[in-house]
């Protein structure tokens, strides 16, 4: 089916992009298995996320119960402990968070919010989740090798993380996980070059840029900065692979190891540092930015009244994402640079606080009179804010050299970047699955089960790291496998160690209710219909639930931007981006 | 890190651009009906935008190559390697190989098939010769003592001209991919699309190249020389 031109009697301009269906699989394995629509990759993504993530889950509890009961737990060995480190934060950065923002909700979402009928190339979309799920097997492979996986630490610096004193340095450990991120960085550009060419090109009819959720700006916006801000962490695991395996030198200065000269030479490990915080810090905002555009979309609709300040939103995350790529070298405050660098880099950390205020201000302003309501996508959207507010603000401390270089290696840092990186995405996306999980299987999640999920998540997070800035202030350092008590502590912590390992084990826990939620509620879930949230954007208004594939009948047309709620004279508390209502004092359609 | 940085400023120009076209300054929760979308058209065909987007990624690749190659050299003096002259008539096959893909996508144009079909066939040898070239560099490299796992300086070459290679080999399998979809077409137009796309490529990874020689050959570290002293 091709419609081109224009509509006549409906005085329409001519449609901008063609309207054709695409192919429909006929076998079982086209449809579910080798699937070219993008909803089922997106939950492909999802699932595939979500199940490494359950590792990282469990990982962690191994850490605390290490740190909250030292020498409890033979098993957890001081080698095991330092795998357990690296594999869960590379885990839940890349494999969890980056994938299930990006493959899981872009995928999902692009193509209905900008009213496509898929992403514009299915196969490269298809080969992209089957290249994602071989860098997780790669993954999960090293726990099985000889040595287990790296225990480098999740930023894998060199020289150390390929020596045979670190954890998986000598054996295969570490090249499963290079080669492991070669593989998602490769399935992660056919990806992201398919979101950002839809979100460019496929647009239906009237869909101008300025009408987007703020969902798709910030996937969208996340898209480009991950297809720019990868090619550096590709370029470090290539150069450091060739190191391990084919001994160049180029993250390798002269070396001797246990009293013999190592044949390295020449190279610089502070060059690796750069290329990783180079991909590294972006990557904070490849996970806030789509975090940051759903937790907008949620709180307009729960809360009945238009986004605040839609146009400093949009212009916001374009000015996080592009200042993002300059404030890298404050990760490295410690490994020492130009004083006039340092300078330069907590400035343009501290300015990008700017625009992250105003996406703040703007929530809580949208907030502001609305017409609240405490569902459950709302209660996620606001511990989100809260616990972003948060995080950023002790990042603000961070930012500055003088108060970083003594914090650096203690666990004031681990509690800074769980809150802004860990916790507060995570609400989002818990959020956004009670969001649209309705849209997703035409039922409603349990409204018990989600309110103890969210308090105990909610409350249990804060018990986890609000103590644990505490004990970084008084002076624990982080990436020990055991402290004893030494002087320099300036306060007992074994007992606060204790019940933040508690408190996690009880977070993580809760996260098993949730995921039997999803489970329980796909069969006996309350029906929800087409739009049970009474949304006005794009993917409420599919002629299905769940939307078959192809998503329309006919390509829709976009009227208004997303955000008609409760506006005056109309007809209903939200006018549907789809819906032609115009207010001249009377209600009239175009 | 000066490398990657000015190509990123390129590509924030090139975004600065497309965005001034997007109406940003425009009031959305003011404006009712069907609005004109921006930066459709004839010559915008999500293939041919793919592309684009795909030689920023790759330009990223080989910026961040060049960062490295620059912070390395600054940070831990090394000899450059003595590049061997067939580089430079590698990289005059290469151009040649740019401008008969031009040509491919004149006769594509105005439909003139015997010329295609030769232009094509020029072009393919063309970068065929350049990447046996550039084996035949490492070869000569290797048996002067410059080898992969010696001096960092000859580890960058061999990573660098090897990345580079690869992705003319993937883009030699996409010209190829596209000749053989159309080869019953009988209309030589029917190539246009895709040969305009992989005309671009071939001379954006030129261009990639040029810029990659020159940062091998040294031409680089002395011409940011200059810029921080003029800064200083």
């Amino acid at each position: 089916m091709v419609d081109r031109g224009s509509d006549d009697r409906m005085q329409l301009p001519p449609r901008e992009v063609a309207d054709v269906m695409p192919p429909h699989a006929h076998s079982w394995i086209g449809r579910y298995v080798f699937s070219q629509d993008a909803k089922y990759i997106a939950l492909q993504y999802s699932g595939t996320a979500v199940a490494i993530g359950l590792v990282a889950l469990v990982l962690s509890w191994l850490m605390r119960l290490q740190l909250g009961f030292p020498g409890t737990f033979d098993f957890i060995t001081a080698e095991a402990y330092y795998q357990f480190v690296t594999m869960h934060g590379m885990i839940m950065v890349i494999y969890l968070l980056t994938a299930i923002f990006l493959g899981g909700f872009g995928n999902y979402l692009i193509p209905l919010m900008v009213g496509a009928r898929d992403m514009v190339f299915p196969f490269v979309n298809m080969l992209s989740y089957w290249v994602y799920l071989l860098a997780v097997l790669v993954l999960v492979a090293s726990f099985f090798v000889p040595g287990g996986p790296t225990g480098a630490g999740w930023t894998l610096y060199p020289p150390q993380a390929v020596l045979s004193g670190t954890p998986g340095g000598a054996q295969s450990g570490i090249i499963l996980m290079l080669v492991s991120l070669i593989l998602f960085i490769i399935g992660f550009t056919m990806g992201g070059l398919n979101y950002a060419v839809t979100v460019l090109q496929a647009r239906t009819r009237g869909m101008t840029m300025m009408r987007l959720p703020l969902t798709v700006w910030g996937i969208f916006t996340a898209t480009v900065m991950a297809l720019l801000a990868f090619p550096a962490l590709f370029v470090a695991c290539v150069m450091m692979l060739f190191d391990r395996l084919l001994g160049t030198s180029f993250f390798m200065p002269a070396l001797v190891e246990l009293g013999e000269k190592l044949s390295y030479g020449g190279g610089s490990p502070i060059a690796f540092q750069h290329l990783f915080w180079f991909f590294g810090h972006p990557e904070v905002y490849i996970v806030a930015l789509p975090a940051f555009g759903i937790v907008s979309d949620l709180i307009a609709v729960h809360a009945r009244k238009n986004i605040f300040g839609y146009r400093m939103m949009v212009w916001a995350i374009v000015i996080i994402g592009a200042l993002s790529f300059i404030v890298w070298a404050h990760h490295m405050y410690v490994s020492g640079m130009h004083p006039w660098f340092g300078f330069f880099f907590a400035t343009t950390t501290l300015i990008i606080a700017i625009p992250t205020a105003i996406k703040v201000y703007n929530w809580v302003l949208t907030l502001w009179q609305g017409d609240i309501h405490l569902t459950l996508p709302m209660l996620f959207a606001l511990g989100f804010i809260v616990t972003f507010v948060n995080g950023g603000l002790t990042g603000l401390f961070l930012g500055n050299v003088v108060v970083d270089v003594p914090l650096s290696d203690t666990m004031f840092v681990v509690a800074h970047f769980h809150m802004v990186m860990g916790v507060a995405p995570i609400m989002v996306i818990f959020g956004a699955v009670y969001h649209w999980y309705p849209k997703i299987t035409g039922r409603m999640l349990n409204e018990a089960m989600g309110q103890i999920h969210f308090w105990v998540t909610f409350i249990g997070a804060y018990a986890v790291f609000f103590p644990m800035h505490y004990v970084g202030l008084v002076g624990v350092p982080r990436r020990y496998f055991e402290i004893g008590e030494p002087e320099f502590l300036t306060a007992p912590v074994d007992g606060l160690n204790a019940f933040i390992s508690s408190a996690a084990l009880i977070v993580g826990a809760v996260q098993v209710l949730f995921l039997f939620n999803l489970y329980w509620s796909l069969r006996r879930g309350r029906e929800a219909g087409g739009n049970p949230w009474r949304a006005a954007s794009l993917e409420w208004q599919t002629p299905e639930t769940p939307p078959r594939h192809g998503n329309w009948d006919a390509l829709p047309d976009v009227y208004r931007w997303a955000y008609d709620y409760s506006v005056p004279g109309a007809p209903e508390d939200y006018i549907a981006q789809t819906d032609p209502w115009v207010s001249d004092g009377e209600d009239r359609r175009l | 890190m000066t490398v990657i940085l000015a190509f990123l400023a390129l590509v924030a120009l090139a975004a600065g651009l497309w965005l001034s076209q997007q109406r940003l300054a425009s009031k959305p929760w003011l404006e009712t009906g069907i609005a004109p979308l921006a930066g459709h058209g004839p010559g915008r065909a999500p293939g041919f935008v793919f592309i684009v987007a795909f030689l920023a990624v790759a330009g990223g690749l080989f910026a961040m190559l060049g960062s490295a190659f620059v912070m390395q050299i600054e940070e831990t003096p090394w000899a450059l390697v003595p590049l061997p002259g067939r580089v430079w008539m590698n990289t005059a096959l290469l151009l040649l190989a740019s401008v008969c893909l031009q040509f491919v996508v004149i006769a594509a144009r105005a439909g003139t098939a015997r010329w295609l079909r030769a232009s094509l066939i020029a072009a393919s040898i063309a970068t065929l010769a350049f990447l046996a070239g550039q084996v035949q560099v490492w070869v000569t490299l290797a048996a002067g003592g410059y080898r992969l796992d010696g001096a960092p300086a000859a580890s960058f070459f061999y990573l660098i001209t090897g990345l580079h290679g690869l992705h003319l080999l993937g883009g030699i399998i996409a010209l190829a991919a596209v000749c053989l979809r159309h080869a019953g077409a009988g209309d030589a137009r029917a190539l246009l699309p895709g040969v305009r796309a992989c005309a671009l490529y071939w001379h954006v990874l030129l261009a990639f190249w040029l810029m990659l020689f020159a940062l091998l050959q040294g031409w680089g570290n002395a011409f940011l020389a200059l810029c921080r002293a003029a800064v200083s």
